[in-house]
């Protein structure tokens, strides 16, 4: 299966590329012009932003869709082969799928910072840089097949994220915000290293070459060995609750989500857009991709405590929003109650409903990243640059095309259906339903304060009388559009016809489900009323997609 | 026994590395006395980087020696002088670590950077204060014993890790300690702190010296002998020793190891790591802490592995006790380093708490006993010592500065900061004196604005230290923490993974605190406009600033070799993995 370009490859080290080459150009102009270095500084930048989505273009076209569930564009080398571990990447469906939507950020976080750091082009550089140092990252964590390297990239990536927001944030708290998410991040990252390790422990010596195999790390291996023989069930356990505890971070899942507030309200608004757009989407992802395959028994075992902790996320995440008076803060709570619907279709454990979470990770990092940075652009417009939102008031007759973006990113926060957010909350709900219909029923009730946390959002900052001082701000530019359009259309787009993007992620489900199959975990019988009804969801069962076809001949 | 003496044959080649580093240190000697002062510095210099590079090629030629490595017919390893010195694989590694590391300090302890004065006291024998001590520092003396000694230092360590004679192993011990109380005290600036320091040092230094001897006495009482080939023959036999006196078989192992911990810094044998990592100069504190530790984890490992083997063989329950101790002082040192450590507010003190923090983890790598233990400790006392000697190396260019007009007699009269000495050449407009090292965590604020590169770098040291992945540092607590996990059997067996994760949990505290000067150095104004810490520092004017000065360039160079391991090691160890695989061999 491995390919003769390493698109994966290219797509990880391109941004590393970009990254000097952004540092570079402004060390050598510093010392010229301002405004000439600034420009030079974001046209390479944005150069090396849009080269990497051709990129990720030309790795779609080497992307066998009807094959999804299987991991494609594979490559493997040793890496340190004394520990196991590999360099081994390669995507399924919803790898790509993650891997294109931080692509596809990337660029136009790139075009919101044109005007931040006050046209500093020191910070600006070091900022630019560091966003694209971080695309390296995340595009590397999401195609990563090697439990260590997706540690050590998951790992590694906080170090660009803490600077962004402890040295380019707003605030007089961003350090503050920005040494808790990073004690948060590496208290669950180093439990998780002490489970990595102990993962490594369990893998059979070789008896031929009395040491532990050279590729053992391999995701597939791993899932593999522990196939044939089995995990003692308590190891098994803490194992599965070291990974989870620091996916759950990352997700964040109430009630370790306190880190994401702050975090939010001190970033810069494309570091928030990243952070809660993609980088979240991290630990969703292992929860999918390691903790349900490696540890079958224990996911099952800890289902029903997740559930209900996704539920209180989703519940809690919404109430906390509509309570907010920052926007920023309102918007990352908003995220937490997603979060929640995410992880609650990931422990439902059915096919639908794991689809539904994948896609889900998709839409909500456009529809967050879109509210992210009109929030930001609203409130670079304040002249005071204030987050309340009681500073704000009556701006829909000021600024209506701000104001009408702004209300359809929010409403497909809400997963207004003909959104792209609807297909997925409704896969989610519906999948959920058949496994717990209590947990379904009341994570409904997200969706009512959804419409509440949105719609009274909307009516505070864009209806009513004008606030004084803000009748005169202008209203969206050329380039300010041109960040928040591809959003929009994507939304609406994958709303009307979401046939692409599950093409994408249904398979990989039948993957997991499959792999859960050793536990016990069947896919309920699709007497559900919405799967009959739309056929897409109910064709190409693909049960014969396993484990055995999945990446097991480069190993 | 023979009335006539008998010449032991000895294999010479085999002490080629430690006979060049202590000769170089006797030639250094003969410098001192007939080569003219104003060259003396050069030569030393050479001499001394000269002899640490022959020797690591040395260590490097022995390494492939056959009889060295072992053959399928003939076992690994050489014993010399009937014991005395033993060289095998696990010897020479750490022999080979201690010369690097040494070759390294020695460039930074060579450079006088752009302030035209080392580190070191004009005349360490002058009282501080005194007219005397002026009257060397106006005359522009040097004391250029400081390389000799350090040779002296370096050829003890050397032979500390390499012998399988308990006896040889105390003379190896005072051999690398009595130069390194004498350095402590050599510092130019804050004499009396660095004098108060070296007294500490050499008193606890003794007392962990009387106690190894008396060990080994007792050792000697049960065993009959100091070789550790006869002490693992004796132990190892049922009904032996242990059986008619189980005491003295703990208490002595117990006491030896004791004597070796207080080297290592392993709590609660640490008590003066702070004050001597503070007081002594710096460039002397980044050689010691690399060097020191790496030498004594070799003969920990070789005493331990000896012990506890033939204990193994006769009474399994007395090894256990004797893990319990270890498993305590494991423990203990972890928490020390880490919890004391985040409360500092020295950046040397900090280095030092965090010295003694890695002990621990070291540690919990030997206690997993195993093979993969001993590769751990390997690979982690080079990446350990690549950081520390880079991390004080940037920590000698960071300096406190006044403004020529202020002389500050007060403090010249305590000895605490000594007189302005040399206008630096980088200001233009306001003359300003450079002064001592601006160790106190508040000065390095905002250093991330003024020297990226310098801030930069220390950053990695420090994100190595906290076990960040992509760092060297990472990889060495992957498989420090890995061995205890895998435990002695290699499959998760025994309890040593509560070790790991005491130790996880430890380098979340690390993490903190070096994220906190990392948060100071990038994200917080320069004291004046700083909001918090500033009380104390580089007081309230202007002129009282923190500068950085130039490196005369073997500093960089050191610096730009630690940090270039750092991450090499850090992205691709598998190399040095296999090197330190190989020397996983012993004899005892």
């Amino acid at each position: 299966m491995t390919t003769s370009v390493p698109w994966l490859s290219l797509l990880v080290a391109w941004p590393l590329v970009g990254a000097a080459a952004v540092w570079l150009t402004a060390a050598a102009r510093t010392r010229g012009v301002g405004s000439g270095a600034l420009r030079a500084v974001r046209g390479v930048a944005l150069a090396a932003a849009l080269v990497e989505v051709a990129l990720l273009v030309a790795a779609f076209t080497a992307f066998d869709t009807s094959a999804a569930g299987t991991h494609q564009l594979t490559e493997t080398y040793p890496w340190i082969p004394q520990i196991g571990a590999s360099y081994a990447v390669g995507a399924d469906g919803v790898a790509l799928a993650l891997v294109a939507l931080s692509v596809v950020l990337v660029p136009l976080v790139v075009l919101a910072a044109w005007k931040e750091q006050d046209g500093d082009v020191r910070r600006l550089r070091h900022y630019l840089a560091l966003v694209l140092l971080l695309e390296a990252f995340m595009v590397a964590v999401f195609v990563a097949r090697d439990v260590f390297l997706f540690y050590v990239l998951f790992e590694a990536m906080l170090v660009p994220v803490y600077f962004m927001i402890g040295g380019f944030g707003v605030g007089a708290r961003r350090r503050y915000a920005a040494v808790k998410f990073l004690l948060f991040s590496l208290a669950g990252g180093l439990i998780m290293l002490a489970a990595v390790i102990a993962l490594y422990v369990q893998v059979p010596i070789d008896p031929a070459t009395g040491a532990r195999p050279e590729d053992a790390f391999l995701t597939s291996n791993l899932v593999g060995y522990f196939a044939e023989n089995p995990m003692p069930v308590t190891t098994e356990r803490l194992l599965f609750l070291g990974f989870f505890l620091a996916f759950a971070i990352k997700a964040p899942l109430f009630p370790v989500h306190t880190w994401l507030p702050d975090a939010a309200q001190h970033a810069p608004a494309g570091t928030s857009t990243l952070l809660v757009g993609v980088l979240d989407k991290v630990g969703t992802f292992g929860m999918l991709t390691l903790c349900l395959p490696l540890f079958p028994h224990a996911s099952t075992w800890a289902a029903p405590v997740v559930v209900v902790l996704a539920v209180v996320s989703i519940l809690y995440g919404a109430l906390m929003a509509i309570g907010q008076s920052d926007l920023m803060r309102l918007i990352a709570y908003t995220s937490v109650s997603h979060f929640g619907f995410i992880v609650l279709g990931i422990f439902a454990f059915t096919s639908l409903s794991v689809s539904g979470s994948s896609l889900y990770m998709v839409n909500h990092g456009i529809s967050t990243g879109a509210l992210f940075l009109l929030a930001g652009f609203l409130i670079a417009r304040h002249p005071e640059r204030s987050q309340r939102i009681a500073d704000y008031g009556g701006l829909q007759k000021v600024v209506p095309v701000l104001a009408g973006t702004f209300l359809v990113a929010g409403l497909s926060a809400l997963s207004l259906p003909g959104l792209s957010t609807f297909v997925s909350e409704i896969m989610v709900l519906v999948g959920t339903f058949a496994r717990s219909p209590w947990a379904a029923l009341v994570a409904v009730l997200g969706v009512v304060l959804a419409a509440l946390y949105v719609l009274l959002t909307y009516q505070r900052i864009f209806t009513g009388g004008t606030r004084e001082g803000l009748d005169e701000l202008p209203d969206l530019g050329a380039r300010e559009k041109w960040v928040v359009a591809p959003l929009v259309v994507v939304l609406l787009v994958l709303g009307l016809y979401p046939a692409p993007a599950l093409d994408l992620v249904r398979e990989p489900a039948e993957v997991t489900l499959s792999d859960l199959a050793v536990a016990g975990v069947e896919d309920p019988p699709r007497s559900d009323p919405f799967a009959d009804a739309d056929g897409t969801l109910v064709e190409g069962q693909a049960s014969h997609v396993t484990r055995s076809t999945d990446e097991g001949s480069e190993s | 026994m023979n009335d006539s003496f008998v010449a032991p044959a000895v294999d010479w080649l085999y002490l080629a590395p430690i006979l060049v580093v202590l000769g170089a240190g006797v030639v250094g000697v003969l410098i001192e006395a007939f080569v003219p002062a104003r060259v003396r510095r050069t030569v030393q210099v050479v001499l001394a980087l000269l002899a640490t590079a022959a020797a690591f090629a040395l260590v490097v030629v022995l390494w492939r020696d056959p009889a060295v490595q072992g053959s399928d017919v003939a076992p690994y390893g050489v014993r010399v002088l009937g014991g005395s010195m033993v060289i095998d694989p696990f010897g020479l590694a750490v022999q080979g670590i201690v010369v690097l590391l040494a070759f390294l300090a020695i460039l930074v302890i060579a450079d006088r950077t752009s302030t035209g004065q080392d580190a070191f006291a004009p005349s360490a024998a002058a009282v501080p204060g005194s007219p005397y001590e002026d009257l060397t520092r106006r005359k522009g003396l040097e004391q250029t014993e400081v390389y000799p000694l350090v040779l002296f230092a370096v050829g003890g360590m050397m032979i500390f890790p390499a012998t399988g004679n308990l006896l040889v192993m105390f003379v190896a011990l005072e051999v690398l300690s009595l130069p390194l109380y004498v350095l402590s005290a050599m510092a130019r600036r804050r004499r009396l702190l660095s004098q108060e320091a070296s007294f500490k040092y050499f008193l606890l230094g003794a007392f962990a010296s009387a106690l190894f001897v008396f060990g080994v006495a007792l050792v000697y009482g049960f065993a009959g002998s100091v070789d550790l080939v006869e002490v693992y023959r004796s132990l190892a036999t049922p009904g032996g020793p242990l059986a008619s006196m189980p005491g003295l078989v703990v208490v002595g192992a117990l006491l030896v190891l004791a004597g070796l911990l207080f080297k290592i810094g392993a709590a609660p044998f640490h008590a003066w790591t702070p004050d001597v990592y503070q007081g002594a100069p710096t460039p002397i504190t980044g050689f010691m802490a690399a060097c020191t530790k790496a030498a004594a984890f070799g003969a920990l490992l070789r005493v331990l592995y000896v012990v506890s083997l033939g204990l193994a063989q006769s009474s399994p329950a007395t090894r256990e006790d004797l893990f319990v101790a270890l498993w305590v002082v494991t423990l203990l040192t972890m928490v020390v380093g880490t919890v004391v450590g985040a409360v500092q507010t020295d950046v040397k003190r900090l280095l030092a708490y965090s010295s003694i923090a890695h002990a621990g983890f070291i540690l919990v790598g030997v206690v997993g006993f195993s093979q993969l233990s001993l590769r751990a400790t390997v690979f982690y006392l080079l990446v350990y010592g690549l950081a520390t000697v880079g991390a004080f190396a940037v920590v000698t260019l960071v300096r406190e500065t006044a403004p020529v007009r202020e002389r500050v007699p007060a403090t010249v009269g305590a000895g605490e900061a000594g007189a302005p000495d040399n206008p630096s050449d980088d200001s233009g407009e306001q003359p300003v004196a450079v002064l001592g090292e601006a160790t106190h965590l508040a000065q390095w604020a905002g250093l991330g604005r003024r020297s990226p590169w310098l801030a930069g770098t220390f950053s990695l040291f420090l994100l190595s230290m906290a076990g960040i992945p992509l760092t060297a540092g990472f990889v060495a607590k992957f498989t420090a923490f890995g061995a205890a996990i895998a435990g002695p059997d290699g499959q998760g067996g025994g309890s040593t993974w509560v070790l790991a994760v005491v130790g996880v949990l430890a380098s979340a505290v690390a993490v903190f605190f070096y994220v906190r000067i990392i948060v100071l150095m990038f994200f917080t104004a320069p004291a004046g406009g700083a909001d918090e810490g500033s009380g104390e520092g580089a007081g309230a004017s202007e002129g009282a600033g923190v500068t950085v000065v130039r490196s005369a360039g073997p500093t960089t160079v050191a610096i730009a070799v630690c940090a270039l391991g750092v991450l090499l090691l850090g992205v691709f160890p598998s190399p040095v993995l296999d090197l330190a695989a190989e020397a996983v061999k012993f004899v005892p």
